[in-house]
């Protein structure tokens, strides 16, 4: 498991208007170059300061890489940082005021108490 | 000394400022009554005729990130720029600036150290809607300078209930002996039962009514104890899966000091989660 790294890329796509479409558009692609070029850079630090050891795992990938959220939310990925990313990419989507919200909670609705553990 | 003018617990809730600010068809059913309920509790900060505001809330993973996650901190810079822009594109947040209070920042971090709070802080501090939903609702005008004090509610893993209650006793405690004459208000925003990204999100009502009604019964009585006795951080995944933002409403009581009854209580159903609003006057309203 690597979901901190899964955290990483849900943040690092949502504070980014350009990243949030291209993630919209090209999930595959998106995670691919991401995980190529993004995944290993320590925030705040030089390009040259980069970790080495950072990579997801084949669910992980998948799961990004075909936007299934409820796939995120069983394997851990930060609650929070999965919806915001998600209602930034599809409530456009949704006539009704909170029409993707409602969706999404009833696409995890299979999820029982205890939820899967977001501990990182 | 310094004299704390009002202690005040609410909710944050990032959409009353789009609900407040519509018209026409885009205004919702509930916005009216929202504004007045906001207003009322709005005069219980102005009639404390406050000089400084201590701000107690939480990044949500804005500025603070899991590569370097601090448990407690204490912002201390001349200005905090507020709102990002994912609160902007999801809440239509404003961008704000605040004064900061340099001096009353490094009063509570030295003391804070001195009491065994290991506190961390920033410098450079943009603030989220945790501490700019509460200036909006209580403080529009935003002519006070402020002290952010930032908890982690957010990331496991996170510091138990207990001290979240043991640094609000200690924050009421500090201010009251900080040298000066300031009225001091201390606010704190967190939340009751809230579900996000999860199975109950966005229902009706926040995820656990009776969790909720608890909870205020707790917060309008002071009642520490059966706050402590029940709440715990595995306990509090069992209402919603972001109700440990209740933790900071237990910063709250801290500071108000156990069994003492708030002056002012006030909330709302609402769709999503219940708002709760709350105001102490430890020297009486109208204190000089």
């Amino acid at each position: 498991m690597s979901k901190y790294l899964v955290n990483k890329f849900l943040f690092t796509i949502d504070r980014d208007p350009e990243l949030v479409e291209r993630y919209r558009e090209d999930p595959r692609g998106t995670v691919a170059w991401w995980e190529a070029e993004r995944a290993n850079a320590i925030l705040n630090c030089h390009g040259d300061e980069c970790s080495t050891w950072l990579e997801f795992t084949d669910a992980e990938r998948q799961a990004l890489a075909t936007h299934d959220y409820p796939e995120l939310f069983r394997l851990g990925a930060h609650n929070f940082l999965t919806l915001t990313l998600f209602i930034a990419m599809f409530e456009r989507d949704y006539a009704e005021p909170l029409g993707f919200q409602r969706e999404y909670a009833a696409r995890l609705s299979g999820f029982t108490l205890p939820y899967p553990d977001i501990s990182t | 000394m310094a004299t704390v003018a009002a202690v005040i617990a609410s909710t944050h809730h990032p959409f009353y400022y789009r609900a407040s600010t519509a018209t026409g068809d885009e205004r919702p059913p509930f916005a009216d009554e929202w504004v007045a309920k906001i207003e009322a509790f709005r005069q219980t900060l102005t009639r404390a005729r406050p000089d400084v505001l201590v701000m107690v809330g939480s990044d949500h993973f804005h500025q603070i990130w899991l590569d370097n996650m601090p448990q407690f901190l204490v912002g201390k810079a001349p200005y905090y720029d507020g709102n990002w822009y994912n609160e902007e594109r999801e809440f239509g947040l404003p961008r704000m600036r605040m004064l900061g209070h340099e001096d009353l920042s490094a009063y509570l971090l030295r003391e804070g150290l001195d009491r065994g709070f290991d506190l961390a802080f920033s410098n450079e501090l943009r603030v989220d809607h945790s501490v700019t939903c509460p200036l909006i609702t209580l403080r529009p005008q935003t002519d006070l300078p402020i002290v952010p004090v930032y908890t982690n509610i957010f990331a496991p893993p996170m510091p138990r209930p207990k001290r979240f209650v043991q640094l609000g006793q200690a924050i009421r405690e500090m201010v009251e002996a900080w040298p000066g004459n300031e009225r001091v208000a201390i606010i704190g925003t967190g939340h009751l039962s809230l579900e996000l990204g999860g199975p109950r999100q966005f229902g009706p009502h926040g995820p656990d009514p009776e969790f909720d009604r608890k909870a205020v019964e707790w917060i309008a009585s002071g009642d520490l104890e059966s706050a402590l006795a029940e709440v715990s951080l595995d306990s509090l995944h069992t209402p919603g899966n972001a109700t440990h933002g209740f933790m900071d409403f237990m910063l709250m009581m801290g500071a108000a000091g156990a069994n003492v009854k708030a002056d002012y209580t006030d909330s709302l159903d609402l769709f999503h989660t219940m708002e709760a609003y709350f105001t102490w006057y430890p020297n009486g309203a109208d204190a000089q």
